[in-house]
């Protein structure tokens, strides 16, 4: 088990609502961007001398510009009905991690400065200054919202506090006060194209390798193509998928689903980046400018169609903000709809019989599926609404002979998030990660007693990263979670694969 | 015309111009602000049609609050349901003559009003024993609630206690129409309720009472969840792209 400096919550049986204790997150606080990381992105270097000025007057500019900022922060009533929803909440029992708690946050400078109410007489409606103290609360609490919109889900007016994070990540931002994980991150996609810098000789030569694996292990030739002009789709995935694990064992499967489906496809070097860390710092511009990459890659490289991997913020910009961000994308082939999730598009393959499965080679385990924030409450997929619950798990259930659900007020358009989703993926976070899985946690450790469940798939690359870097907090296996694509690859015969028996024959044959 | 007359007289101008002015002025300022991104929150409906199911069963079934708090969703729902009642039922003293509906209403406007006090006091009552209702309670939001539970109570007790001639209440409204009060009975009680209404007339603009036109132009409910069909692009952010 990981060393922790912090006490790891015990798990229980059901969820508890823990009883409000203040202020026991407060020390929370993810590094500041040096000036280094904020110039590129078009902000000041560090807090700026006449900063509660300039703070508030951005803030009336994003209440101009987002109906959802101006709404959510008249509209609320305190009804409560969100205060036990977040697991941040649940796992630090501090009240400014309740939604409402959190919004307060900016609702109580809000009233202050924009309402009649909170000009005349703050002290009745709860309105403050914006002080240096408020400040440092707001750099603290709102980066402990993992964006997930659990809380807009039960909220009578929908109120989502992922709106309200972006917005006062986005003013912080605008005043010089940054985070470094973020903005570091998106300085490295405009300067090489993915989140984790890695050059494009790097990718050609990991992919390489990919297809030397996968041929020794099937002895079929399944391409790992990138930068191909002319190929039919173009892939957008993750960078964790490059090389990470399980990651990689995912980026495996869609290749092999790709072989499968009689497709030309490709990875592209200068948009090899699916996750858009834009919309976790609220810029619309940076946000904006990090999707058009994909644009570019799509025009440069005439491809028809885009896929996405799996990752579910990415999901969520490809989704919900492409057509708005980067299109229209009237030069694509108009049957399809643009952009296609990975899954989607493996499962109009299964829906048409067109893939081979042996589900015994998944026999070894026992699966849960962990429906990811952001695909789950922010995007769809397929036709019909409630899509993004049903295809991934029609995906197991065709590649896995043993699949159990967790429990109902966890999943689906309930699921509690993995903990590290919106942008708080980094180590000088890892308290609040760790405290924040546990109603995730929870119910994966329900199943696993009652259903013997050994594996959890998911489909976001920072769920994978998060749940194999926190599991071992609560005495569980890094390896315990795993790729959607990976029990494809597993389970998928491919056209001449070598059967099991005559497996070394012919791989002795082609050396 | 007597002093208290045209006290109330001016007071009840003074309640609906900032009423109606300040609603105006929020909604049109909602309607305004453009959302530049779709933000409904998934699984969501693929058509105007759906959409209006959905506002509809969140405004008369508060659908969500019911998935997230049932006590406050019961409490909450007796509230808003006796308001609706009594609303109704009040529409007696504004109109002439007063339509059937109306008339058919009269009786059951009476157990909205008791109803819709008895959800009061459960939602207030909650302010004090849910610690985490209570953490995010400020003084208005109590206040706002003692404001309608007295409103309701000073109602209740002319409709049982103290009886006015509503009669009169009518005329006198009949006549602000007319910019002609007519006298206003002088009964405490009546002059309690009157008093309090105006009161929550004019902050209803400027307080969270705002839910009730928000709740419409919410985006995380409103929109319809069709991104990749069709190009959704706000003013502001056309302008990005003459750049
Ligand atoms: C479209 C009409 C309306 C809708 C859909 C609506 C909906 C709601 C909902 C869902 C809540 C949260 C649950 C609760 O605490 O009851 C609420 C609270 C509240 N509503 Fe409304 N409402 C509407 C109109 C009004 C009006 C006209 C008033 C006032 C005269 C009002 C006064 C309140 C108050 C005071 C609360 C807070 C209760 C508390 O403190 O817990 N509502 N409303
Ligand atoms: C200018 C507006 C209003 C006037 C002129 C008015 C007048 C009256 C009168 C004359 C009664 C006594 C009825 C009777 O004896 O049968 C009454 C009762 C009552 N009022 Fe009002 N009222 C007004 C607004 C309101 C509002 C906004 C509320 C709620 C928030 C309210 C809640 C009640 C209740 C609960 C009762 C007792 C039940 C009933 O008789 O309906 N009133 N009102
Ligand atoms: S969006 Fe998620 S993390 Fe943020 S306050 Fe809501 S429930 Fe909590
Ligand atoms: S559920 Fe919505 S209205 Fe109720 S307290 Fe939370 S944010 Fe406010």
């Amino acid at each position: 088990m990981a060393k922790a400096t912090f006490e790891v919550p015990e798990l229980s049986q059901y969820i508890e609502v823990p009883a409000v204790t203040p202020e026991t997150m407060a020390h929370s606080m993810p590094f500041v961007a040096k000036p280094e990381f904020q110039e590129p992105l078009g902000f000041p270097g560090e807090l700026m001398d006449d900063w509660q000025q300039k703070a508030i007057g951005k803030m009336g500019e994003l209440l101009g510009k987002y109906r959802s900022l101006r709404v959510y922060l008249d509209a609320c009533v305190k009804c409560g009905s969100c205060t036990d929803k977040c697991h941040y909440y649940l796992g630090t029992k501090d009240p400014k991690n309740m939604p409402v708690g959190r919004q307060d946050l900016m609702r109580k400078v809000y009233r202050r400065y924009f309402t009649l109410a909170g000009k005349l007489f703050p002290k009745l409606v709860g309105a403050e200054e914006f002080t240096k103290e408020v400040l440092d609360d707001w750099y603290s609490y709102y980066h402990q919202c993992s964006q997930c919109r659990r809380c807009s889900v039960f909220c009578p007016y929908g109120i989502d506090t992922a709106e309200i994070s972006m917005a006062a990540r986005e003013i912080m931002d605008s005043i010089g006060v940054g985070q470094k994980y973020c903005n570091e991150i998106i300085g490295k996609v405009y300067k090489i194209g993915n989140n984790l810098g890695l050059p494009g000789p790097a990718l050609a030569d990991t992919l390489e390798g990919l297809e030397e694996d996968v041929y020794d292990e099937t002895g079929v030739r399944v391409r790992y193509p990138i930068d191909e002009e002319g190929a039919e789709i173009l892939l957008i995935t993750p960078s964790a998928d490059f090389f990470a694990e399980p990651h990689v064992d995912g980026l495996i499967g869609y290749g092999k689903v790709f072989h499968e489906a009689g497709v030309s496809w490709t990875l592209s070097s200068y948009a090899s980046e699916a996750a858009n860390f834009g919309m976790f710092i609220g810029s619309y511009d940076n946000m904006r400018r990090v999707a058009q990459r994909i644009r570019e890659a799509a025009i440069q490289l005439k491809v028809k169609r885009i896929v996405f991997g799996e990752c579910g913020h990415a999901w969520r910009v490809a989704y919900s903000f492409l057509n708005t961000l980067a299109g229209p994308w009237d030069f694509l082939d108009p049957r399809y709809p643009v952009p296609q999730h990975i899954c989607e598009f493996t499962y109009d393959l299964i829906q048409r019989g067109k893939l081979t499965f042996d589900k015994s080679e998944n026999d070894d385990k026992v699966l849960t599926y962990h429906d990811s924030c952001n695909v789950a409450r922010a995007s769809r997929m397929g036709d019909t609404p409630g899509g993004q619950f049903e295809i991934p798990r029609a995906i197991i259930r065709a590649t896995c002979n043993h699949f159990y659900d967790m429990d109902e007020d966890t999943i689906r358009d309930r699921t509690f998030c993995c903990g590290g989703g919106g942008g708080l993926l980094t180590d000088d976070l890892m308290e609040l990660r760790v405290k924040g899985a546990k109603p995730r946690v929870e119910a994966l450790n329900n199943v696993m007693q009652e259903k013997a469940v050994t594996h959890m798939a998911a489909i976001c690359a920072i769920c994978k990263s998060q749940f194999t870097k926190v599991l071992p907090y609560y005495g569980m296996e890094m390896d315990q979670i795993v790729s959607l694509h990976q029990l494809v690859s597993n389970a998928i015969v491919l056209t001449g694969q070598d059967t099991e028996g005559d497996d070394e024959d012919e791989t002795d044959e082609a050396a | 015309m007597s002093f208290l007359t045209m006290v109330y007289a001016y007071l009840y101008y003074f309640a609906a111009l900032v009423l109606v002015v300040g609603l105006v002025y929020k909604v049109v300022q909602y309607a305004r602000t453009p959302a530049p991104l779709k933000i409904p929150t998934t699984p969501a409906p693929t058509t105007r049609t759906g959409v209006v199911f959905r506002m509809t069963r969140e405004v008369v079934l508060f659908e969500s609050l019911f998935r997230g708090n049932k006590w406050t969703w019961i409490f909450g729902w007796i509230f808003h349901f006796g308001l609706f009642l009594v609303t109704l039922r009040h529409l007696r003293y504004f109109i002439e003559p007063v339509w059937l509906p109306i008339k058919l209403v009269q009786p059951f406007g009476v157990y909205g009003g008791m109803a819709m006090v008895v959800g009061l006091v459960g939602l207030w009552s909650r302010r004090f024993f849910v610690d985490r209702v209570r953490y995010i309670s400020s003084p208005s939001d109590h206040l706002i609630l003692v404001l309608l539970i007295a409103i309701g109570c000073s109602g209740l007790l002319m409709r049982f206690v103290f009886h006015t001639d509503v009669v009169a209440v009518k005329s006198f409204f009949l006549g602000l129409y007319a910019f002609d009060p007519r006298p206003l009975p002088s009964d405490p009680i009546l002059l309690l309720h009157l008093l309090l209404v105006a009161i929550l007339m004019i902050v209803f603009p400027y307080s969270k009472l705002l839910h009730a036109p928000g709740l419409f132009f919410s985006p995380s409910r409103n929109q319809v969840d069709n991104p990749r069909e069709q190009r959704h692009v706000a003013p502001w952010a056309k302008r990005l792209e003459q750049e």
